[in-house]
């Protein structure tokens, strides 16, 4: 047996991993809600109830897509060029950072011009952590994959010095956390009342100049031709480090965003466990969407549903909350599979 | 056995071998046979299909039809274990070796357990001492093959092969990566392996060699068996005749004064890339209106002097001149806002991306120059443009959103042809413009190439087809080791007399005489 590609791939083909991934980790997951003395439809409809049954919940599901999408568009950008931006947790962390050192009383501006410089300030602390690894990979070729990985490590523990030294609240009671932002630098709530932030409306135009981005200027171009073949690229005269350090700075950029997002929209305070892993999940999301910016709002909005549903669901059946993780992680799985068969076929010799 | 049943019973034999890859023919309908204590030379251009068929006798490859018998036995398709186990070595053009192991340790890789390797370390350093003294091949068994020289490579693979009891060697372009004085060794100790019964099969296309070394020769054309000669019946001359064929009709390429030098090497070296050689003190001038041909070897510094003129490297001595400006900051972007056209020699791989289709491959050069403007891309009019390449040049698809790996060759280069040209370049670089295609795409090619010089462009065409040079060009160069010949005005030089000097002959006549 061996593999053959495929010529040209219908719609059905194209669209078949996504919709198979998805089926797949539902198979995987009504297995292990069966081992864990759950029935599988109740699992599944105590998930879809907790993540868009009440008002409540479906604004719960966008607070929890909002960083998704920033992270997931921050790997999207990245990947496609073959930038394998693996530190997207820790550029989230590095927004945060900024958001907290400008908006905790630094600069006491209107709140628009301040948030906006928060927000830029945010972007280019990201872009410029993403840089480092980028230029140890064009300049002596440093593998990033390992070097932005290991990033996420550094600068945790950076966050944990900030939180227990010069960022530590001083009202904190002892417990490492930031000083809380003033209201100036909070991103104000979409409609009063309803517990959903600017942040959200933030990602989805991001989302969407994104995808002009890739389809519309020569950045975008240049992108897909250096991550789809770099040699015939430098060879056609597109400057190919250049390329790749631009979109590290935009990558990493929007997962700052992330960062800003969190502290500025939802917790308004810096903490360590700020993030419970958005960078990597973020991976999930981008290859979810196949790498495309609008398929990245729709991924993060359905593994964000999966994980405050599950929530709600463990509690109400007492199955753990753990099978979130594990539809997440097989459906990934299926994903790489299933892109694998879209593009090929199997042939028997 | 008399050599009466020798010669009825060859230690090798192929049938009717045929091998196709989509369409194209690999190896049509190839028999041979190899009999004890012979040297074969399998001789042919590039693409010609030497290496496929030693991978279809190797199992590498399982033929579409014909049989491979070994020692009267019939081997398994597509089985390499059957191969070796029958007694068949291969060395391959590439090592198979692991940098991080000893000699010895790679010599046994794969022939005892895995579970138990110290065991026999005793054993097998000995049996190898005594292989290595047999056969001259001289090399440390304890060394890490990682710091061994090409040549001492090859004596592992070599090694590696009779460790295993192969009575049949197969020999892929051995000679390429070697220097002269290790081609010599190597051919002393397949002198001593055929003395001892072992048989040969050579893979090359570098005559001398085969002259030197064979008692048979097979000249393989487009897959094809063309010719078998006695070694000692026939000529490097008759040899290299055969080997190009006869098969490239040519545009007429009507007389015509050259004009004005527009790009200029003066004694210009590079550093070569991987084994592949730079260039030494190379001196060039690209004139207007004229086809220069460089025939050579592949692999013979054709690539650092492509990549020079492209713009992907800069010279490590020398100067290069555009247009009577020396040139110091130079890059593709550069190369091309010089007026220069490129036609790579790998279309699959440099010269288009394979998952875009024809509008974004057909501005992929361009894109910034002439269909963007602030940043914003004008798709609409890059559409247009793919459209007019693909009426004007002829290439056949079903329309500008094909992704181009689904072209042929042919249609594939016509729209790389079209790119370059519908630049109106200066100067333009075809490297191996023509390999691979069928015979109306490579006419239509050559044709518009000749327009091109009629039109005033300078022509660099880099070939390993000898007719095809000598039919385009107005002066030919030929590259060996880096090193160019003096040029050669269009019907000055014989076939014979060029393959002299790609052979490397020449320039040590020059060297003698200076």
């Amino acid at each position: 047996m061996r593999l053959e590609p495929i010529a040209n791939p219908g719609i059905l083909r194209r669209l078949g991993p996504p919709a198979l991934a998805i089926a797949g980790s539902f198979l995987v997951a009504s297995l292990l809600a069966l081992i864990a003395g759950g029935n599988p439809f109740a699992v599944f409809g105590a998930i879809l109830k907790g993540a868009a049954g009440s008002k409540f919940a479906l604004l719960e599901t966008l607070n929890r897509a909002t960083p998704l999408i920033f992270t997931g568009l921050a790997v999207a950008v990245a990947f496609r060029a073959r930038l394998w931006n693996i530190g997207a947790e820790a550029q989230l962390y590095a927004g945060a950072v900024v958001t907290v050192m400008l908006g905790t009383g630094a600069l006491h501006w209107p709140s628009l011009p301040l948030l906006v410089v928060i927000g830029v300030t945010a972007m280019l602390a990201g872009a410029l952590l993403l840089l480092i690894p980028a230029l140890l990979k064009t300049r002596f070729g440093v593998d990033e994959v390992v070097t932005t990985l290991l990033f996420n490590f550094i600068f945790l523990l950076f966050v944990s010095y900030l939180l227990e030294g010069p960022l530590k609240d001083p009202m904190g009671m002892g417990w490492p956390k930031s000083a809380r932002l003033i209201p100036e630098a909070r991103l104000p709530r979409i409609i009063d009342g309803l517990r959903l932030h600017w942040g959200f409306v933030l990602a989805l135009v991001s989302a969407l100049v994104l995808w002009v981005i890739n389809t519309r200027t020569t950045l975008g171009f240049e992108m897909r031709a250096v991550g789809q073949n770099a040699e015939a690229a430098r060879f056609a005269g597109i400057p190919v480090t250049r390329v790749i350090l631009k979109t590290a700075l935009l990558s990493g950029g929007l997962a700052a965003l992330a960062g800003f997002s969190e502290v500025a929209g939802l917790k308004g305070s810096l903490t360590l466990d700020l993030s419970p892993g958005y960078g990597y999940t973020g991976i999930v999301v981008a290859m979810l969407a196949l790498l495309h910016p609008l398929g990245v709002v729709v991924a993060a909005l359905f593994v964000a549903a999966i994980f405050v549903g599950a929530d709600a669901m463990s509690r109400a059946l007492g199955v753990p909350s753990y099978l979130a993780d594990i539809m997440l992680a097989s459906a990934l799985l299926m994903m790489v599979l299933a892109i694998l068969l879209s593009k090929f076929r199997v042939v028997r010799d | 056995m008399t050599e009466r049943d020798q010669a009825q019973h060859p230690v090798l034999r192929l049938s009717n071998i045929t091998k196709r890859f989509g369409a194209l023919c690999a190896n049509d309908d190839v028999s041979f046979s190899l009999a004890k204590g012979e040297v074969i030379a399998l001789l042919g251009e590039n693409g010609a299909g030497k290496t496929t068929l030693m991978n279809i006798l190797f199992g590498q490859y399982s033929a579409d039809a014909g049989e491979v018998e070994v020692f009267g036995q019939r081997l398994a398709p597509g089985n390499p274990r059957a191969a070796l186990d029958a007694g068949v070595g291969m060395v391959h053009q590439h090592f198979t070796l692991a940098g991080n192991l000893t000699v010895w340790e790679n010599i046994v890789l794969g022939t005892q357990a895995l579970t138990a390797p110290r065991l026999r370390a005793r054993a097998a350093k000995a049996r190898i001492a005594d292989l290595s003294k047999r056969f001259h091949l001289a090399v440390n068994p304890d060394a890490k093959v990682g710091q061994l020289s090409v040549g001492e490579r090859q004596r592992v693979e070599i090694l590696k092969a009779l460790y295993r009891d192969a009575r049949i060697l197969i020999l892929d372009e051995p000679t390429a990566v070697l220097t002269p004085q290790e081609s010599e060794a190597l051919f002393a100790t397949l002198r001593e392996a055929i003395g001892l019964g072992l048989s040969v099969v050579f893979i090359s296309h570098k005559l001398h060699e085969v002259m030197a070394i064979s008692h048979r020769v097979l000249v393989l054309r487009h897959g094809r068996l063309v010719a078998e000669r006695a070694t000692a019946d026939t000529s490097r001359e008759e040899l290299a005749a055969l080997m190009v064929g006869g098969a490239v009709s040519a545009p007429k390429i009507a007389p015509m004064p050259p004009g004005p030098a527009l790009m200029r090497l003066n004694d210009v070296s590079s550093k070569g890339e991987g084994h592949a050689p730079g260039l030494q003190s190379v001196s060039l001038s690209l004139h207007g209106g004229q086809i220069t041909g460089l025939a050579g070897v592949s692999g013979n510094g054709q690539g650092a002097l492509s990549d020079l003129i492209s713009g992907l490297a800069m010279p490590s001595a020398g100067q290069l001149e555009i247009a009577g400006e020396a040139i110091t900051n130079w890059s593709p972007r550069r190369a091309l806002a010089r007026g220069i056209g490129r036609i790579p020699e790998d279309r699959h791989h440099t010269g288009t991306i394979a998952d875009f289709d024809l509008t974004e491959n057909a501005v992929l050069e361009t894109y910034a120059s002439d269909f963007a403007r602030h940043g914003w891309l004008d798709w609409a009019a890059a559409r247009a443009h793919a459209e007019a390449l693909i009426a004007t040049y002829d290439v056949r698809c079903p329309g500008p959103d094909t992704a181009i790996r689904l072209l042929s060759g042919g249609n594939m280069q016509k729209l790389i042809l079209g790119r370059v040209l519908e630049t109106k370049p200066r100067i333009i670089l075809a490297n191996q413009p023509v390999r691979g295609l069928d015979i109306g795409a490579l006419n239509y090619v050559h044709s518009r190439l000749a327009e091109a010089r009629e039109q005033g462009a300078a022509v660099l065409l880099i070939s390993e087809d000898l007719d095809e040079i000598i039919a385009l060009s107005d002066v030919i160069h030929v590259i060996s080791q880096g090193r160019l010949s003096p040029p050669f005005a269009r019907g000055t030089m014989a076939p014979e007399a060029l393959g002299r000097w790609m052979a490397g002959d020449g320039f040590a006549e020059v060297a003698h005489a200076s």
